[in-house]
């Protein structure tokens, strides 16, 4: 075996070899944590909001004057909006998923409204909610014209009934039985689920530590009533292009008085919400794939040099017998030596550096399986550096090794 | 002799290009990637207003109770609510103080639709707190404040927007239906992070619009947040005004210590008193900050970027032991050469003077190479964060600055001849004539 002959001659290199170690090490803490991270990112990137995304736009309307007849105006709005061909159902709300601003009602307990059990954002909605956002009722119903009240900014009215998620159905009844049962709201007051929705994201932000409670939304029945809502329209697939640009114009044929702003399909609030997440995650690849490049480099470099340097020893080998395969497996053998011996530093490093940094920042913990799948990345790729160099050495012709002496 | 050792490093880092190469590219990514993250680091860390960051005091006082029942100083609101703000202001206690808050309200031009601006109504002395440049007029006084005075003061964009000809100054602007009189323009201006109130971005823009505290006030102009969440959502103006809801920014200029200390004492005595009064059933916690302490409490600096930074450093740890490897294996490479000049009367010191000059050109090289990534990367980030041109409040932290180009050489040049010391040490070890020999 050739292992004595490695293990020797990377004795009289220690310092080389030790510094290669080091970097594969250090190169491998940072990739495997980087790729923790950016996994945890494509995750809150890619959820899926549970509304009809792809035919949905939204718009913000702000009444310039403050008109005493707002609820005759939105009602006037509604008609217009809904009257465009190509159009399923619009609805006036204040928020929607990915927007950002939320109300929260947080839920407390039946015996104690005060002691806080869930942090859940509330949507406002009236019977065309559930057309309009495209929502799945798994178990229930919707609410019905008769039931749908009136609610201004910041005012606080519990209703009779709502409407929650699944996921908050799970949350607060794991036993099973939700519907028909009663929330209890901290402000007081309290509400019977009559529906359950299969999904429907929260407004806020939702990665992080808001991740848990993402689904934890609450609709009530109430038509939102100001000066400043958002008007939410589904069209018919194929057909939002037509009715986006068509919706303003019709809006403003019924008056003037009024500023529309921010006039854009879902795809794109989807866009503008996950572009923090999504810098993040171009930043930490980048910065990783350049780290393996340099790294790769490295081994290159070190390696090239050790061929440079045994260059007689090499050419003695082979004028004694050594075929080229030798040689190579040689270089390849050494490589991963060292290599190894740096990924075994390395996902120690990687698991210690996350457990620090996590206790300091916000990150989540580093599964083993990233440093494993890491250290796989890094050997492969050692492996691949070191080629090149090894296939130098194997070149080597035997008759150098009768020169010069 | 310098001069002879650069003219050998050239030739010898020409002589053998590719290790050349391969070290310039190393230690000028490294430097690039750090060095793009350090720089977003260093801007969103530093003191906006360092002249001034010992002078300006924000108060707080613990209107909610949590923070008083948990002993938890973090759970503190941020603003103050109307009647605390108003107290203070009675109080005055500092030099210059202002009670203010966010607010947004439709802008009429003369021609053209109506669209929103965003503004603060704040006292007159902010500007001169906050050293506010003015391009024209100047701000309002005290008068105006008490007299509730008509009067706004536009930044240059939405200055320029309405009056794209002529100065602004002297006109008037229809702002949520209500003329105001234009008295200054002020020049482009941020403060990076935004300290004062934070509620609309940390690194976001300047207001377009200031009016008085009063007049806003008066007119029940609506702020953009309310903290009412805790205490209780308030039915009307004048019961938003007795709320608990804090929702008011105040700050003070107090740059002597007796005074801070007075104004100290003065807000314990504030916070035991309203509890007396039976207006809080706690003894509220109070807190005063100067600005950076206040920057320290908010934890300003995103922790994306911090973990950023902190993948970038080890970046760069990973680029200078990768340099150390190949210099090593680059000075040894010449054990020949080196052992000749020895044999020929060179002491060692001048050879490890040559090898650590050879080291400098390449950190030199590294270092432009690295700046121009620098850049590279910040334009990156700017189009991946959607931010048009450098010169914005979110802009600006992502652009190089002169200090940031001189850091970057001085740590390139540094890195590089660090670890170059050891190799060059090493190589500089040959016995003279030695390898001669064996040749």
């Amino acid at each position: 075996m050739e292992m004595l002959p490695i293990l020797r001659t990377l004795r009289r290199n220690k310092l080389g070899a030790g510094l290669i170690a080091v970097q594969i090490a250090v190169t491998l803490a940072i990739i495997s944590n980087c790729l923790s991270m950016i996994q945890q990112r494509m995750q809150w990137m890619d959820r899926p909001t549970g509304i009809d995304e792809a035919n949905i736009f939204e718009m913000t309307n702000i009444w310039l004057s403050n008109p005493p007849d707002l609820k005759a105006r939105i009602e006037a709005d509604l008609a217009a909006l809904r009257s465009i061909p190509g159009v399923v159902d619009v609805e006036a709300t204040n928020s929607s998923p990915l927007t950002g601003i939320e109300w929260h009602w947080p839920l407390g307990k039946q015996s104690n409204h005060d002691e806080f059990i869930a942090w859940t954002a509330i949507y406002p909605l009236d019977e065309y909610g559930l057309t309009t956002y495209g929502l799945k009722l798994n178990v229930g119903r919707w609410f019905t014209g008769s039931e749908v009240g009136e609610i201004r900014s910041g005012e606080v009215k519990i209703p009779g009934s709502v409407v929650i998620t699944q996921s908050v159905a799970d949350g607060l009844f794991p036993a099973g039985g939700a519907l028909g049962n009663t929330l209890y709201f901290q402000h007081g007051g309290s509400s019977r689920i009559v529906g359950i929705i299969r999904k429907m994201q929260r407004p806020g932000d939702v990665s992080g530590w808001g991740n848990p409670w993402r689904e934890y939304s609450i609709f009530i029945p109430y038509q939102y009533l100001n000066s400043e809502l958002m008007y939410v329209v589904r069209t018919k697939p194929g057909e939002q292009a037509t009715v986006l640009h068509a919706a303003p114009a019709k809006l403003r044929e019924l008056t003037h008085d009024r500023i529309i702003r921010d006039v854009q399909p879902f795809a794109q609030i989807r866009r503008q919400a996950e572009r923090g997440n999504r810098t993040t995650t171009v930043i930490l690849g980048t910065l990783a794939a350049l780290l393996l490049i340099i790294t790769a480099f490295g081994v290159i470099g070190l390696t090239m040099y050790w061929v440079g340097q045994r260059r007689r020893q090499i050419g003695m080998r082979r004028a004694l017998g050594a075929r080229r395969s030798d040689i190579l497996r040689y270089f390849h053998i050494e490589n991963l030596l060292i290599a190894g011996f740096g990924c075994v530093l390395g996902v120690a490093l990687g698991l210690a550096g996350n457990t620090w940094i996590a206790a300091h920042l916000e990150i989540h913990r580093m599964g083993l399986a990233y440093a494993c799948s890491g250290a796989l990345i890094v050997l492969v790729l050692c492996q691949l550096a070191v080629l090149w160099p090894a296939l130098r050495a194997a070149s080597v012709p035997p008759a150098i090794a009768t020169r010069g002496l | 002799m310098v001069g002879y050792y650069l003219e050998l490093a050239v030739r010898s880092l020409r002589r053998n290009a590719m290790l050349t190469t391969l070290m310039v590219a190393a230690i000028g990514v490294g430097i690039g990637a750090s060095m793009t993250m350090l720089t977003t680091l260093v801007v969103m860390s530093s003191n906006p207003i360092p002249d001034k960051s010992s002078q300006l005091f924000v108060p707080q006082i613990d209107v909610t109770g949590y923070g008083s029942e948990h002993h938890e100083i973090g759970a503190l609101p941020w603003d103050l609510t109307y009647r605390d703000a108003i107290a203070f202001t009675k109080a005055q206690g500092g030099v210059r103080q202002t009670a203010m808050y966010p607010l947004t309200l439709n802008v009429q031009p003369a021609q053209g639709d109506p669209f929103q601006a965003s503004g603060r109504a704040t006292y007159g002395d902010f500007f001169a707190m906050f050293d506010v440049p003015f391009r024209s007029g100047a701000t309002w006084g005290r008068k105006e404040d008490d007299t509730r005075a008509n009067v706004v003061v536009l930044s240059t964009s939405l200055a320029d927007r309405l009056f794209p000809r002529n100065d602004a100054v002297g006109r008037t602007v229809s702002l949520g239906m209500r003329d105001y009189r234009v008295i200054g323009v002020i020049r482009n201006w941020y403060l990076t992070p935004h300290f004062y109130d934070i509620s609309s971005g940390t690194f976001g823009a300047s207001e377009d619009f200031y009016m008085p505290f009063s007049i806003a006030v008066d007119r029940q102009l609506a702020a953009n947040e309310y903290g009412c969440d805790i205490t209780g959502i308030p039915t009307g103006w004048q019961d938003l005004l007795d709320s608990e809801c804090p929702w008011i920014q105040y700050w003070l200029q107090m740059p002597r210590p007796e005074q801070v200390r007075s104004f100290r004492s003065f807000l314990d005595n504030y916070a035991a008193e309203q509890q007396r009064l039976g207006r809080f059933k706690w003894r509220p916690i109070t807190a005063l900050y100067d600005v950076a302490g206040w920057l320290e409490y908010l934890r300003v600096v995103p922790d994306e970027v911090r973990i950023n930074t902190m993948v970038a450093l080890g970046f760069l740890i990973v680029c200078l032991i990768n340099a150390i490897g190949l210099m090593l294996a680059k000075f040894s490479s010449r054990a020949l050469e080196l052992s000749v000049r020895r044999a020929l009367g060179a002491s060692r010191s001048d050879l490890f003077l040559q090898c650590v000059s050879e080291a400098m050109l390449i950190g030199l090289m590294g270092g432009l190479l690295g700046l121009g990534l620098t850049a590279a990367g910040l334009a990156a980030l700017r189009w991946l964060r959607g931010i048009p041109s450098p010169d914005s409040a979110y802009g600006h932290l992502l652009s190089l600055n002169v200090e940031m180009v001189l850091i970057t050489f001085v740590v390139a040049a540094l890195t590089t001849i660090c670890c170059s010391l050891y190799p060059a040490f090493r190589a500089s070890r040959v016995e003279p004539g030695w390898q001669l020999k064996a040749q």
